[in-house]
């Protein structure tokens, strides 16, 4: 069958798992219904315990599915050690469903799978050694890509039910009162784990730093933890963020952000109270500065940004130039510390950040979002999970979520290398091209035709030639030529999912 | 003079010839000239690649409305032939001969780019060449090289070599390079080519770039080398006129357009003739706006 996005897709895995193919971006206001976890009724008295052995032998059976967050990104602790005893308890078929897979997990994941400890993931992305080996064939189940709004949603439809969360945390007390702001591996947004700990069936938190009880402020509450287990290290602070986020020097990454900033500038969005999103990539930071500059020169200022934080973006808060951090995760120490801080900085969970089955969440609100790309089509298609060569090395992240704001920039240099960036059809589609209005590359912007209104305000923007995207297209093509086409299996390793559950894209095994 | 039109000539951006990220990418900052060097940021195990690399961008690469210069290496070493023949060949706008002291070596240069010419069936005459002076010899000898060639379009002051001639190095304050900068800029006007000034290399001092800008721009420089492109927007903001400055060369220009409705040979403004400096300052000025996107193509101001 096919979606559409025009991708054919595999009818006995869609059917197997009983799969709709996407349609629209639209999600329309149906009546849903959610989930709720089982609870274990006890005072709370006796949750902490000794050993990560203890906690998994009560806790964790054949065929459960479990979950982790990663919030500790590179310098987390806590995966592997749990991991290592959950391998050697000889326990089988557990799905992995963590908040996303960091480089530091992937031998790992590769142990367990190989154990058969592991059979099926899901994931927001996976990178490195896993990303290969996945794309290799060597899970038996495709593995589902869900973006983290995407994620929000499975877990409250029940789509993802977890049996048991480990949840690793800078401070706890022995009643499982937690947060992500103090101690000595802090991240500052406990944003993504917030969702395992309200509908996990069983939630174990592990820490290294054992507070008096009551520990305030909770972000994670007692009433929602089982077992509180001490450890000696949960994470490396120096690998959990960037430490002090540094703009980049390079003139094409400046290039391409200043004009970013002049498609933001001159679009009808930017006036007092507006709303935006950036990454944590070196154009995006900069993109920050050059806002920053723009909102002064200008006197507007943000009613808030959202997703994940920065160090610029705080700045702004503390400025005064952006009234409200609405904060799922933190990219660096400098953005952790002023959640500590700054009152106006709150923490949100990934359902009220970007779940679209909701009563509103806050991309719904959201005005202007900058976004990159691996690839993106003639289509304005975009895809940020496989390589030129077809292997699985990215993640959906929020990139379908924040894209639904009402102007989403795509910012991305024309080619890498000798890589296109912008194609004739991308190799995965993970954000479908009916979200995005405006690529910025180096040599110009593309404008979404369906996008006339900004047409009109960004056509004719001094220094900013605009071209159509099939002649940006072209102009890479020219550049680096047209590489053959990539070669792949039948066997699906992976499905994308469009954040309201229907599946946007298929992976498939690489031919080598 | 090689060319009737005068362009703008503010900013000459350096592009290590070996260098394919940056030799690609060397059409995206506005440079007004892209100067692809062959020869000091080359080592000597990299000077066929980098005349095949420059040579295989100027045919294949699109860099819009940007002057292409090339850099060759001096005619004492064994690449200054090939330099000449691959870069007549791909279709160079400009050669720039480095370290020039006299006006025979312009003269042979003109020489051997004539050759080349006629090897490769380009037109004759098509390709230009420029001068950079980086001795003491050199600047005594620049009006004489400046004059030395019809396709001569411009001369460049080259420091770090000129200063180390001269026994000192580079101060803040440039008093260093006085007499050499005066030298050039009038062999380059008295010739009735562009002078281009040296480069200004250290990107972290971002004040004392500005400062180095104002006063070439104060003497009459066309414009300066660069290192960096994030140096070409400061450039441009240091050329850019004051909307005074428009408005006075809109009136000039209104005036010339009176008068050639009327088919007066004079041209009057405000009751006053204007002169031939006058025009020329005003047409500079519209070009130097238009260039800034301070107004557009007819001439109207552009809202910011």
């Amino acid at each position: 069958m096919k979606n559409n996005v025009n991708r054919e897709l595999p009818d006995d895995v869609m059917n197997a798992l009983d799969y709709q193919p996407y349609q629209t971006t639209n999600i329309g206001n149906p009546d849903i219904q959610r989930v709720a976890p089982s609870v274990h009724v006890q005072t709370g008295d006796d949750k902490l315990v000794d050993s990560i052995e203890d906690v998994v032998k009560a806790t964790v059976k054949d065929g459960m599915t479990i979950s982790f967050h990663h919030h500790f990104r590179n310098g987390d602790f806590v995966f592997n050690k749990v991991m290592r005893v959950i391998i050697d308890a000889g326990i089988k078929n557990l799905t992995l469903a963590p908040s996303s897979l960091t480089g530091v997990m992937n031998d790992m994941v590769i142990e367990a799978i190989k154990a058969g400890t592991v059979t099926n993931i899901t994931s927001s992305g996976m990178r490195g050694s896993l990303g290969d080996f996945v794309s290799h064939g060597n899970l038996k189940n495709p593995v589902i890509f869900r973006s983290h709004g995407d994620r929000a949603r499975a877990i409250e439809h029940g789509d993802i039910k977890i049996d048991v969360a480990f949840l690793g945390v800078p401070n706890a007390d022995k009643l499982g009162n937690a947060n992500g702001m103090d101690g000595k591996a802090v991240f500052g947004s406990l944003g993504y784990a917030l969702m395992d700990a309200q509908y996990a069936n069983k939630v174990v938190l592990l820490t290294d730093n054992l507070m008096p009880y009551p520990n305030t402020p909770a972000s994670i509450k007692q009433t929602q933890v089982d077992y509180v287990v001490q450890v000696d290290q949960v994470g490396d602070p120096d690998k959990i963020g960037s430490g002090a986020t540094r703009f980049t020097k390079d003139p094409k990454e400046l290039k391409i952000a200043s004009t970013v900033n002049d498609v933001i500038v001159n679009s009808p969005y930017f006036k007092d109270g507006f709303s935006f999103q950036t990454g944590s990539g070196g154009a995006a930071l900069a993109v920050t500065r050059y806002l920053r500059q723009a909102m002064i020169d200008n006197k507007i200022k943000a009613s808030f940004a959202l997703g994940g934080i920065t160090k610029p973006t705080t700045d702004l808060l503390n400025e005064g130039l952006i009234d409200r951090v609405m904060d799922v995760q933190d990219f660096d120490k400098g953005a952790a510390d002023s959640m500590h801080t700054n009152p106006k900085q709150q923490e949100i969970d990934a359902s009220w950040y970007a779940d679209p089955d909701n009563k509103g969440a806050m991309v719904d609100q959201l005005d202007v979002v900058i976004l990159s790309a691996l690839e993106i089509d003639t289509k304005f298609n975009v895809n940020v999970m496989t390589g030129s060569d077809g292997v699985i090395r990215g993640a959906v992240g929020g990139h379908q979520d924040a894209a639904t704001a009402k102007l989403t920039i795509i910012s991305a240099p024309l080619v890498r290398g000798r890589i296109a960036t912008v194609v004739p059809d991308v190799t995965t589609v993970v954000t479908p091209g009916d979200s995005i209005d405006v690529l910025v590359t180096e040599y110009g912007i593309a404008i979404n035709p369906k996008r006339k209104d900004l047409q009109e305000s960004l056509g004719h923007l001094a220094g900013v030639p605009v071209y159509t995207i099939d002649e940006l297209q072209k102009m890479a093509a020219a550049k680096v030529g047209t590489p053959k086409p990539l070669e792949f299996t039948d066997r699906t390793v992976a499905l994308v999912e469009y954040r309201d559950g229907s599946v946007i894209d298929a992976i498939h095994e690489v031919k080598d | 003079m090689a060319e009737t039109e005068e362009r703008l000539r503010r900013t000459m951006m350096f592009v290590p010839g070996n260098n394919p990220a940056m030799v690609k990418d060397a059409g995206i900052y506005g440079a007004d000239s892209i100067m692809f060097d062959l020869e000091d940021a080359v080592s000597m195990a990299e000077k066929d690649t980098a005349r095949a690399l420059v040579y295989e961008a100027l045919k294949s690469q699109d860099y819009g409305n940007a002057e292409l210069v090339v850099r060759i290496n001096g005619d004492d070493t064994p690449y200054y032939h090939n330099d000449i023949k691959a870069m007549v060949k791909a279709g160079i706008d400009v050669i720039r001969l480095p370290k020039t002291e006299t006006a025979e070596m312009i003269k042979t240069l003109e020489a051997d780019v004539l050759a080349a010419e006629k090897e490769f069936g380009r037109e004759e005459g098509s390709t230009h060449l420029m001068a950079a002076i980086e001795s003491a010899k050199g600047v005594l000898n620049a009006p004489a090289i400046a004059a030395a060639s019809d396709r001569m379009i411009g001369i460049a002051l080259s420091a770090e070599d000129y200063t180390t001639d001269m026994k000192t190095h580079r101060y803040p304050d440039g008093a260093e390079l006085e007499f050499a900068r005066n030298m050039v800029l009038h062999a380059a006007r008295a010739a009735g080519i562009a002078a281009f000034d040296t480069v200004f290399t250290n990107m972290d001092d971002t004040e004392g770039f500005y400062r180095e800008t104002r006063y070439i721009h104060q003497l009459g420089f066309d414009g300066k080398s660069l290192v960096n492109p994030r140096q070409i927007a400061m450039v441009n903001e240091v050329y850019q006129p004051t909307a005074k400055e428009i408005a006075n060369a809109k009136n000039v220009i209104n005036a010339i357009e009176e008068a050639r409705i009327k088919g007066s040979g004079v041209i009057s403004m405000n009751g006053q003739m204007v002169d031939r400096p006058v025009v020329l300052r005003a047409q500079r000025v519209m070009r130097l706006a238009k260039a800034s996107h301070l107004v557009d193509e007819e001439g109207n101001t552009i809202e910011k």
